[in-house]
């Protein structure tokens, strides 16, 4: 169906694809697997006419294709639904769907028509929507349906996939990937883009693994296994499970206490939460997203009110204090949203790493900056923490997610901790960051702070964790010794709350 | 079409030598479409000026002459751009909380009534110069910080956006300070004696040294103005407090979870952003004109924004940019003496100066100017929905 062939595509300073090829059969899985920055996207951009390679030949169908822009890849039966969704939320379904292509009658839409072939397509890949629901509405896992609708509407018989599970949980994912097998089994062609091991193994049928550019392994299923696909991945040996020591629990350092608060609609989203971190011990608190986590998180931290209950850390009443003064209590945080919360895109990495000490007398004196003093402990935590840049000066926005994610760990895991609070460490990052930031907390956890980790990622909260909370609806539905804990248990907890 | 793309390649090239020196000797990157704008404006007005009749060239030179061809005339022309540096200074500092401060015209007429009414109370002729002068300026300043810190207060604690509330508030003095300078029943603010509606003169003893005796008058807020230009580059830049605004006006979000008090930085930075109108009102009532008329104003804090936006919101680049936006306007009545071109031109090339800047695709076509940064008043794009 597709055929790329030594494909090099440079921006500047950066070789993104060198010299790539990859075949695409009808009906087959294909995916692409690599780190983040590896050129995956790039690559599948040039497929879909985003972008033009410098040199290479991609052919469709057997015939040569020069795309000028995104609509001949369209015409030329390709579709591609993005990791951000390119949806109208006020718009329903069946407008959005019919967008850019739209069926009229006259001056006016004929929405009729675009309903009953929104429904046709529907059935007939099992992807049920609703063509009059309004897309703001619906959950990730329903929007992504009607980006795929959207692209067979246009009928894409080559389908790129970019991430598509990232913003998923993990029933959600189940359920896409029976909708991904149905449509290969209708005879469309699939390009999987990710960097998930194991969701690699469950579908694919061969695999194409990039690396810096290139194409370092092209297997099968059959054949390869997670370990082997790591390593190809990251170019060296991976271990999975990280290593630590018995935990060695002190005092209590965070007492949540019946806390109740309110998201930003207004709705009760953590009622009645209770939970108790002690020194030198990590507790993990799983949970399907939008089960209170955002909200508990924030309120620990100071940056929301709680409606009801406390919040008592290292002995004192911390309810209601504001995030300076928590975090002046030695209490760090690491947020869950990166770019909304973690960073100042527009600064420069010193000024991201001192974000929240920029006031401290060693930075700033008689309400002067120092920039000196700035630059020197950039560097030094640079070093530390590994974080890939030219400079301390650059925009952070120039750095990749994983190297983002380390100039935030290197801000919060500084100075005198007692106690951490982190929040989806590890989203969107690559199998080598993800590494590094788990040892980092495991430190910090046998230096003797109290470490509260939230995390949509089971295999996450079990490696790291010595005890585990399963947040439901708000209240902690059960708490389990991460020696004796199981995926099944925990999994039965979340999507029900009880425990069996 | 391809004469057109052979001539645009042609103004490309001189383009990239003219650029190479101006980055190289002045650093003026961020400004190249600004200083492109002006250009293209004044070959425009020029266009528009040769429609009517008129040799361009001759306007234009009679416009130079009126803006600097003398003594006279760059006195002149200095006097009336200093105030126009306040209130483009308003609207810079508010937009690096991330703020739009439309309300410089509003913050003006505070500003100024307060300082008037300050400098002719009975008690300040007792005083020495270097108490009443420091009084009357403090007074102005108040009087536009509280009129601009309102507008913080209600975006802060209510949300209400700072554009809506600066617009009422602009109407709110306007028709307010008018009818306290108009009214004779009660008489509020209005001098008696003066047959046209002002306040009473303000004390001899609260007067700024005139430094020229131009028309208007050249006096020392000059000075003061250009140095807090350079003072609020410097906070800006290089403060803790200058960081924090920057920070707010950035990621308020980010802000709030570094610890910082949003809302105290909003609120502060509007009441600053209000003193600087307040205090070119204040050295305009105290220098130049001695008492309070709400028509001498008019205008000056929309031209702030044009001023603002010229200078890219740079401190130091406003000190230009109003001065050359006082002096155009100083140095149109000779155009029009001399060539018989409306000074309502000046004012068109002033408009569209503020276009091509804002519309800065132009410009950047035009010249083969490269983005640096997205154009910090440019409409942001909408979201990806999720």
């Amino acid at each position: 169906m597709l055929e790329v062939e030594g494909i090099t595509k440079t921006f500047p300073g950066v070789v993104a694809n060198d010299n790539v090829s990859l075949t695409l059969n009808q009906g087959e899985i294909h995916c692409l697997l690599g780190e983040n920055g590896a050129g995956k996207s790039t690559l599948m951009n040039m497929v879909f006419g985003l972008y033009r390679p410098d040199s290479g030949t991609i052919r469709v169908r057997g015939e040569e294709v020069h795309f000028e822009d995104s609509g001949e890849a369209i015409s030329r039966g390709i579709g591609m639904v993005h990791q951000h969704f390119q949806l109208i939320p006020v718009f329903s379904v069946a407008e959005n769907i019919i967008l850019g292509n739209e069926i009229t009658k006259g001056a006016f839409l004929d929405l009729d028509t675009a309903r009953r072939q929104v429904d046709a397509l529907a059935e007939r890949y099992g992807l049920a929507v609703d063509p009059d629901a309004i897309v703001g509405d619906l959950s990730v896992g329903e929007q992504q349906r009607v980006e795929l609708v959207k692209a067979l509407f246009r009928d894409a018989d080559i389908l790129i996939l970019d991430e598509p599970t990232a913003v998923l949980t993990p029933g959600e994912v189940d359920d896409f990937f029976e909708v991904v097998e149905s449509l290969t089994g209708q005879g469309k062609s699939i390009i999987f883009i990710t960097h998930k091991l194991r969701e690699v193994l469950a579908v694919a049928d061969r695999i194409t693994v990039l690396r810096a550019g290139q194409v370092v392994g092209t297997t099968t299923a059959e054949t390869a296994t997670q370990q082997s696909l790591a390593n190809l991945m990251v170019g060296r040996d991976v271990v999975f499970r990280v290593e630590k020591a018995e935990p060695d629990p002190g005092k209590s350092v965070i007492r949540v206490e019946d806390l109740r608060v309110t998201d930003d609609r207004g709705v009760e989203t953590v009622s009645g939460f209770d939970v108790e971190v002690r020194a030198g011990e990590i507790f993990g608190i799983a949970g399907v997203e939008g089960n209170g986590q955002r909200e508990l998180v924030e309120t620990i931290c100071g940056m929301r009110p709680a409606i009801g209950g406390r919040v008592e850390m290292l002995g004192q009443d911390t309810t209601g204090w504001s995030p300076r003064k928590i975090h002046e209590l030695g209490v760090a945080h690491v947020p869950e949203n990166r770019s909304k919360h973690g960073v100042v895109a527009q600064y420069s990495i010193a000024d991201n790493l001192v974000l929240n000490r920029y006031n401290h007398r060693k930075f700033s004196q008689r309400g002067v900056r120092n920039t000196a003093a700035i630059n020197a402990e950039a560097k030094e935590l640079v070093e530390r923490f590994d974080v890939r840049t030219p400079g301390v000066e650059a925009a952070i926005d120039t750095l990749s997610g994983g190297n983002q994610q380390k100039v935030i760990v290197a801000r919060e895991l500084t100075g005198d901790l007692r106690a951490l609070v982190v929040a989806q460490p590890t989203r969107g990052l690559d199998v080598g960051s993800i590494e590094f930031i788990h040892r980092k907390i495991i430190e910090l956890r046998d230096q003797g702070v109290a470490v509260l980790l939230v995390s949509a990622e089971l295999d996450e909260i079990l490696s790291l964790s010595d005890r585990i909370g399963v947040l439901y609806r708000g209240r902690l539905a059960g708490t389990v010794e991460a020696a004796e804990a199981t995926r099944e248990e925990l999994g039965l907890l979340m999507a029900t709350g009880a425990q069996s | 079409m391809n004469g057109v793309g052979n001539a645009n390649a042609g103004v490309g090239r001189a383009a990239s030598q003219v650029h190479r020196f101006l980055n190289e000797v002045w650093r003026l990157q961020p400004l190249y479409v600004s200083l492109y704008a002006i250009l293209l404006s004044f070959v425009v007005g020029g266009v528009l000026i040769s429609i009517i009749g008129v040799n361009p060239f001759t306007a234009y030179w009679a416009l130079l002459r009126g803006m600097v061809g003398g003594g006279d005339q760059i006195a002149g022309s200095l006097a009336r751009s200093v105030p126009f540096i306040g209130s483009a200074l308003a609207l810079a500092f508010a937009f690096r909380a991330g703020l739009f401060n439309i309300g410089a015209e509003g913050q003006l007429l505070a500003g100024g009534v307060t300082a008037a009414f300050v400098g002719a109370l009975s008690w300040m002729s007792d005083l020495p110069g270097i108490v009443a002068i420091p009084l009357i300026l403090i007074a102005g300043t108040m009087g536009g910080a509280i009129w601009g810190g309102i507008p913080g207060v209600l975006r802060a604690k209510t949300g209400a956006h700072e554009v809506i509330s600066t617009i009422m508030l602009n109407s709110l003095v306007l028709f307010g300070v008018r009818w306290m300078v108009n009214s004779r029943d009660p008489v509020v603010l209005r001098d008696t004696d003066s047959t046209v509606p002002r306040t009473d003169p303000i004390s001899d003893t609260a007067v700024l040294p005139e430094l020229v005796d131009s028309q208007p008058t050249l006096h020392v807020g000059l000075f003061a103005l250009v140095g807090i230009c350079f003072v609020v580059a410097f906070v800006l830049n290089r403060t803790t407090f200058g960081f924090e605004v920057g920070t707010v006006g950035l990621n308020p979000h980010a802000s709030h979870y570094a610890g910082i008090n949003v809302n105290r930085v909003i609120v502060a930075s509007m009441a600053v952003s209000g003193s600087f109108a307040g205090l070119a009102a204040a050295s305009e009532i105290s220098g130049t004109n001695g008492f309070f008329q709400p028509g001498t104003f008019f205008l000056m804090g929309f031209d702030g924004i044009a001023i603002a936006l010229l200078a890219r919101t740079n401190p130091v680049a406003i000190i230009a940019a109003a001065l050359l936006w006082g002096s155009m306007l100083s140095g149109a009545p000779l155009m029009q003496q001399e060539a018989d071109v409306s000074i309502d031109v000046v004012r068109i090339i002033q408009a569209m100066v503020l276009l091509f800047v804002a519309a800065d695709a132009i410009v950047r076509y035009l010249f083969r100017v490269r983005e640096l940064d997205q154009s910090p008043f440019k409409a942001k794009s909408i979201e990806g929905a999720v």
